[in-house]
């Protein structure tokens, strides 16, 4: 190569780098509008969905329509608290079936990296794709037809078998931000596996394990589908009753519906917020 | 850090001597004149840095002399790399705030009608660890910044790569490859693919931070070797920790300290052999003998 090529692949890069920038500044500034305009439309519905529940909502909204028990239709003054207690006994019970399994499952995806920590992989992502009518169905064959009844039970474990997946690919992931060399800094100071796994690597990760099971949690309390097979009455739960009220005719039936989705909203907002709090926390505490 | 030699066979005022006599026959053959006499191609003046309210490093003014190598040397934390990073504007992104004035030749570089765009493709960088683009083939590597700025056309693409590959002593390692994972070259061969990769875009400035700090002994050799040819056509602007280094390829030398209130601040400037054999500053003293930093 000469000096006189090099300088003038200078000025040739100069030239180009200058006369471009007019165009590069352009697009650059169109590529940043259209993510905004894409961020706001992602953002839109959103809005538009909370401010018409809440409008419509908040006109049934009242303490006796929270603390009051369902009455037949037609007799005014009844409330949704069964649904409440119910929704919240469901998730709880699932809750109690789910975390754990899903902590202990991720934490043998952590270890091994074998064939059938592969395998344990894919089949919980096939699980996450499967539809919560599905598992609805599986649980009606599995618990309410041998028992010959509906029960929250039943509910709670559709419920858990929905959160499953998505807890352990959430936990996997959370544990995998404590990188495997902590895991082995843990060994080689000669502790038992378990101990590290207690000791590092879920408390490391404990915020992001706090966070993606808390999702988990707000994805299964919105479910419908696996409740419609396990439960007796629509009135057993929150989700259940805005199917079965909001598609009847009459006018009460529909404010009802309204106002449960208000209160259901709530109540998976209250969740995610609680899920921020939480890991901030924790993880301030960890530094 | 892993580019000190692990015997330390020459006293440091004794291997910038070397460096300097080298040098100066190197200069007269190809400058022919002294090498203090060319015009800065950075000046710095007043220079402060700071993120929200805590100054990293402050009044720093400076002259970097062109087509010299020049290392911004002092232990860590005293700000050498976010003064580095201020001179091409990367603090625009990060929230640092620059004060005082930046020049490169005639042009402000925080003036406002100054677009960063072109400053950056003028003043390059190359980064601490190797960092070439995933997903892409060495080829696409070293012409991105051709292609970021406009430049066009398969033969003129292909002679820049040629060209700055030859100029970063890879071309001969990677010239039947190069169609394959940049990703896939060893550290050292990823780090001179990243000053390839800067060199392409015919910079006139070359800032380096560290460029060594994670490569072996050997690869480390190759870098130095390499700066040192390249200050040739190029000024360069080199952040080290390690003194050894900075004596071995560097013309001029700026000592970084810490002040008494934990603030970076320049303690003295000067040619490099000058610097090591008989600093001026009590406290470079200190720090050359090693007595702190």
């Amino acid at each position: 190569m000469t000096v006189a090529s090099a300088l003038s692949r200078r000025d040739l890069v100069r030239a180009a780098a200058q006369r471009s920038l007019t165009r590069r500044r352009i697009t650059g500034r169109l590529a940043q509008a259209l993510c905004a305009v894409a961020a706001v439309a992602s953002v839109a519905p959103l809005v538009a969905l909370l401010y018409y529940t809440i409008s419509r909502g908040a006109q049934v909204l009242s303490w006796s329509f929270l603390v009051n028990a369902p009455t037949p239709p037609g007799i005014p003054g009844g409330g949704i608290s069964t649904a409440i207690t119910g929704s919240a006994e469901i998730v709880g019970l699932a809750l109690v079936i789910a975390i754990p399994i899903a902590l202990l499952a991720a934490l043998f995806l952590f270890e091994r990296s074998g064939r059938l920590a592969a395998a344990l992989r894919f089949s919980a992502d096939v699980l996450a794709g499967v539809p919560s009518i599905i598992i609805g169905i599986f649980a009606y064959a599995l618990l309410v037809l041998p028992l010959h009844a509906f029960s929250n039970l039943a509910a709670a474990f559709a419920l858990a078998v929905l959160m499953l997946p998505i807890m352990i690919r959430a936990d996997e992931e959370a544990m995998r931000t404590i990188a495997l060399d902590l895991w082995e800094a843990g060994i080689a100071l000669g502790a038992r596996r378990g101990r590290v796994a207690r000791s590092v690597v879920l408390r490391g990760a404990l915020p992001d394990l706090v966070t993606g099971n808390l999702l988990a949690i707000a994805r299964a309390v919105g479910e419908t589908a696996p409740l419609l097979f396990t439960l007796a009455t629509p009135v057993a739960a929150m989700t259940l009753l805005i199917y079965t009220d909001g598609t009847q005719a009459f006018p009460i039936a529909q404010e009802t519906a309204w106002g449960t989705a208000l209160v259901l909203l709530a109540f998976v907002l209250l969740l995610s917020v609680a899920a921020k709090i939480a890991a901030w926390r924790i993880s301030r505490r960890a530094r | 850090m892993s580019g000190d030699p692990i015997a330390r066979p020459e006293p440091l005022s004794l291997v910038a001597e070397q460096r300097a006599a080298a040098n100066t026959a190197a200069s007269a053959l190809t400058h022919g004149h002294p090498s203090s006499a060319t015009p800065p191609a950075v000046t710095l003046e007043g220079v402060q840095v700071s993120f929200g309210d805590h100054v990293a490093v402050r009044n720093v003014t400076l002259a970097i002399p062109a087509r010299q190598v020049t290392a911004l040397i002092g232990p860590s934390g005293c700000g050498k790399t976010t003064l580095l990073r201020a001179i091409n504007r990367l603090h625009d992104h990060t929230g640092g705030s620059v004060e005082g004035s930046i020049k490169l030749g005639d042009i402000d570089v925080y003036g406002a009608d100054t677009r960063p765009e072109l400053i950056r493709r003028r003043i390059g960088m190359v980064f601490q660890r190797p960092n070439p683009f995933p997903a892409m083939s060495v080829f696409e590597n070293v012409v991105s910044g051709l292609r970021f700025n406009g430049v066009r056309g398969r033969a003129l693409l292909r002679d820049a790569a040629e060209s700055a590959l030859h100029h970063a002593a890879l071309w001969d390692t990677v010239k039947d490859r190069l169609n394959q994972p940049a990703v896939g070259l060893s550290g050292g061969q990823q780090q001179r693919l990243c000053i390839a990769r800067a060199l392409a875009v015919e910079p006139e400035v070359l800032l380096m931070d560290e460029p060594c700090s994670a490569l072996d002994p050997i690869a480390t050799a190759k870098i130095e070797n390499l700066i040192t040819r390249l200050a040739a056509d190029v000024t360069i602007v080199l952040v080290t920790h390690n003194m050894f280094q900075a004596a071995r390829v560097s013309d001029q030398a700026a000592v970084f300290l810490l002040g008494e209130d934990r603030v970076g601040e320049l303690v003295e400037a000067g040619a490099t052999d000058e610097l090591f054999h008989e600093p001026k500053n009590p406290r470079t003293r200190d720090y050359v003998a090693g007595r702190v930093g």
